[in-house]
Formats: C-alpha cells, structure tokens, sequence
C-alpha cells in the first residue's frame, strides 16, 4: 500500500472519504422525474449527480441512417459546463464521445431493438455535477429511463467500478482515487441474464487482482441492481413489487 | 374457482416457470417466462398476459386510431397518428378504385389539420400503417375537444366491456371517442366536456387504483349534464 503520493488508503484500511475497500458510496436513484421526456430517471452517486432522459422511439432524422429491421439507439453523454471545478467547454470532448459510444454498446444487448424498426430511441445522459464512476452511474440511470419510457428490455443494465490503489483492489472509484490510482475497472452487468456488456480496464493488475476486482464489481452490481429495483417498483407500485391472487372471472 | 396470480412485474423479472400461452410482452428463456416491461402480470389457466403500465403506441391491425392530417401528397394523406410510424390513408379508400390524381382533388375532402377517427387496415414491421376510413363512424371528426392519455390506459377508460366510458359518457352527456392510440375527442356542452375531460384524468392518474368505477362516478358527482 506505500508509494501512493497521497496516501489513499490508510495502514487500518480506511479510505479518504472512511470507506472500507469493498464499500460502495451512498446512492439515491429516483424515476420518472421529467415530464417532457418519455421516460427518465435521477442517480445521486457519492458526489455524481446525473439525469437520464429517453426519448423514443420516433422518426429517424436524416432518413439514410434507418435501419430497416431494427431500432437505432443514439446515446448523448455530455458534462455541463459547471459540472467540474474548472468550466468545462460545452462542445462535446473526445472523452464524452467515447462515454457515448461505450454507454450506447452496454444499453444496447438489454433493449430489444428489433422490436421497433425503422425507429430512432434517443439517450440522453447530462452529467450535473461530476465525480469518479459517473460513465456507470449513467448506465444506471439510463437503463431505468428506458424502462420507464416503456421499452421492451430483456433486463435493466447496472454499473459498477472497481480499481486499484497501490496492489489493494477497491470498489467504486471516486475522483481523486481514479486520478491517484493504480487502476480503474467500469464493468456493466445485466444482473438477471448474468452477462456483462461493458469492460474497461486501466492500469496494470495482476492475474488474481484482475480477477478479483472483476469480481468485486459484479457483486458490487448486483447490489446496486436491488436499488435500481427499489426506485422503478416505487415509481409504478409505489413500493415493493407484490403478487397476489384473485379468483379468476369468466368472460 | 381457478385463481390468477397477479404478479407486478419490472423487466428482467421471471412471471412463472412451466408451460403456458403467453402474450406480448413476454419472453421465454428456457422453461422461464420473463417479463419486458414494467406492469402487472397476470398467470392463469389460459396462460400469461402482461399489461404494461407505461410505453408507446404501436399500431396494430384493426385498432380504431384517431389522427391528424399532416400532409396530402398525390396519392393519399399522411396521418400523425401518435406513434413512431405515421399513418397512409390511400386516396383510393376514399374516392374509390377510378381515383386518379388527375381529376380528384384530395384537399376538398380533408385538409391539413383535420381531425379523422380511423381503422389500421394493415400494418407490418416494413412499411407504414395503413389506414382506412370505411365503416360505420369512421371519417372526419369536426367538433368536440381532444385529450390524449397513455395509450397503455387506454383499456381503462373504455372499461370492461366500455363500462367505464359509457359512465362518463352517460354522467356528461358527452359523445366520447376513445382511439387505441390514446386520442380522445371528447363532444358535448361545455361544462359536460369540462366533467368527462376530468374524468379522463382520473381515470389516467389512479389507473389501477381498486374500485376505480365509484371513484369516478363519485367525481362526476349525481348532477347529470344535459348534452345540446
């Protein structure tokens, strides 16, 4: 754990915000927050505060990039200009088309685009205010104004990263610990097909670290997906989904 | 008495395990039956239904839509018909089969802007809806207001076997038409037209609140509006 310039993670354990190494920070997730869009969702992740709209399906506009059998999923990911410390020029970054084309490839698996073709279903996830894992935190919520905007998925889609600090693998990177760190590891899982549908690694890790973090973010993952659960069934049930029974009636 | 389970469902989730029909909706994974949308899932006898609670119109054969014109071209009218794929209403359903863009003038029948109730005729992943307005009813639609719900509501405020619309209807006094896209035109006096458009919201808002019928009737209140 030495040679970290700051000292990330201190000789108990303890992390700079007094997060143990597999602790997650708060999450609060809410759905169904903006009127105009066909579906959207709120994520507040440690510092990360992130809205997701959908809008969609809809015309294709221009008409050459129809797809005759299926839909076309566009993804914006885009950080406001107070979103950072230092004003962040508004047009989009390198980084952020990158963040768009990787969002777009690990909400694509879940949405079943072929069930409306010749569509377009629009993603827009605008980053408020920014701290380390907001990509995840946009799948996250983005996954949930998809749902929320009523389109056929074959699952919700939930991120989580995990890094390195010094040989120590932690879970959910913040800002300086992606930035003073040895590694960082965004995975994207649909929790209920067990698949993964983003990987992005950084850093250098050794085999059992790899394997390690890989697998800390998918059980980190899975925990996030019980709250993601939480804020849809609230949304529509307005609490925990229930089964009941009723006598059948005849027609 | 068989019972049914009803199961709310978000997507991901598994309705049941087994062998059943299934509708819409629903996927089957293996010997699983698993749910694409958020709604309530019904498991009974004759097998699976899901009714989503939210998402958009998507047309089907033999749904009675109501739409707009938006453009007449030379050989029909495109319809916004509250979906992702605009509506084609063929001149020819309306002139006739000697329709020819040559001696027919199809803005004398229905302009851009008018309101029309009509059928899906056919509609298919490759092209667009198409559209026809023969039958009894069906046609420009020149008075009344229109409101527009979730279409996944619709079926609620037409009610089991149109219960629930013929209360609004008969507590109003209005002349109610209910499209499967969720376009509503609402016609009547103006108080009637007031009472049954609230009706319609509440019918909207508390969609799957119980006893939902005396809710509204309770709105509407005894006072019955005479129509004009």
């Amino acid at each position: 754990m030495a040679g970290t310039k700051k000292e990330l993670i201190d000789k108990n354990g303890v992390r700079l915000d007094g997060r143990k190494w597999n602790e997650l920070r708060p999450i609060k997730l809410q759905v169904g927050i903006m009127k105009n869009a066909d579906g959207s969702a709120y994520i507040e992740w440690g510092k990360n505060k992130i809205m997701a709209a959908v809008y969609g399906p809809k015309e294709v506009h221009p008409k050459h990039q129809v797809l005759p059998d299926r839909a076309l999923l566009r993804c914006r990911y885009h950080m406001a200009p107070f979103s950072v410390d230092e004003r962040k020029n508004p047009a989009p970054s390198r980084r952020e088309i990158e963040i768009s084309k990787v969002i777009r490839e690990a909400l694509v698996p879940a949405v079943i685009v072929e069930d409306y073709p010749r569509t377009a279903i629009e993603v827009w996830v605008e980053v408020l205010q920014s701290d380390g894992g907001s990509r995840v935190a946009g799948i996250t919520a983005a996954s949930l104004a998809l749902a929320d905007a009523g389109i056929n998925m074959r699952d919700l889609v939930v991120g989580c990263s995990c890094g390195l600090i010094g040989e120590q693998v932690v879970s959910d990177l913040d800002d300086t610990e992606d930035k003073e760190g040895n590694g960082d590891m965004p995975v994207a899982i649909m929790p209920n097909l067990g698949l993964v549908s983003l990987l992005q690694v950084d850093g250098v890790y050794t085999r059992e670290n790899f394997q390690k973090a890989f697998e800390l973010a998918i059980e980190k993952g899975k925990q996030i997906y019980q709250m993601q659960r939480e804020a849809l069934t609230t949304r529509f049930f307005g609490g925990e989904a229930k089964t009941t029974e009723v006598e059948e009636v005849a027609e | 008495m068989p019972m049914i389970q009803r199961k709310q469902v978000i997507p991901g989730d598994v309705v049941a395990k087994g062998n059943y029909r299934y509708g819409s909706y629903i996927e089957k994974r293996g010997d699983e039956y698993v749910a694409l949308r958020v709604g309530v899932a019904e498991v009974g006898s004759d097998g699976i239904k899901l009714n989503p609670f939210t998402g958009p119109y998507l047309p089907r054969a033999d749904d009675e839509v109501i739409g707009k014109v938006i453009d007449i071209n030379g050989f029909g009218w495109v319809i916004d018909i509250n979906s992702c794929f605009d509506g084609f209403l063929p001149a020819s359903f309306v002139f006739g089969r000697d329709f020819s863009p040559a001696t027919h003038d199809l803005s004398s029948k229905f302009g851009v802007g008018d309101i029309l109730g009509t059928r899906i005729e056919a509609f298919e992943r490759s092209r667009d809806p198409q559209l026809s307005i023969r039958g009894e009813g069906y046609g420009k639609i020149s008075s009344g207001e229109i409101v527009k719900i979730s279409p996944t509501k619709v079926p609620r405020v037409i009610g089991k076997r149109g219960s629930m619309i013929n209360l609004i209807s008969e507590k109003t006094g209005c002349d109610i038409r209910v499209g499967q896209n969720g376009v509503i035109v609402v016609d009547g006096s103006p108080e009637g037209i007031t009472k049954a458009v609230k009706a319609i919201r509440l019918v909207e808002e508390e969609t799957h609140a119980p006893d939902l019928m005396s809710k509204v009737e309770a709105a509407l209140g005894g006072s019955v509006v005479g129509g004009n």
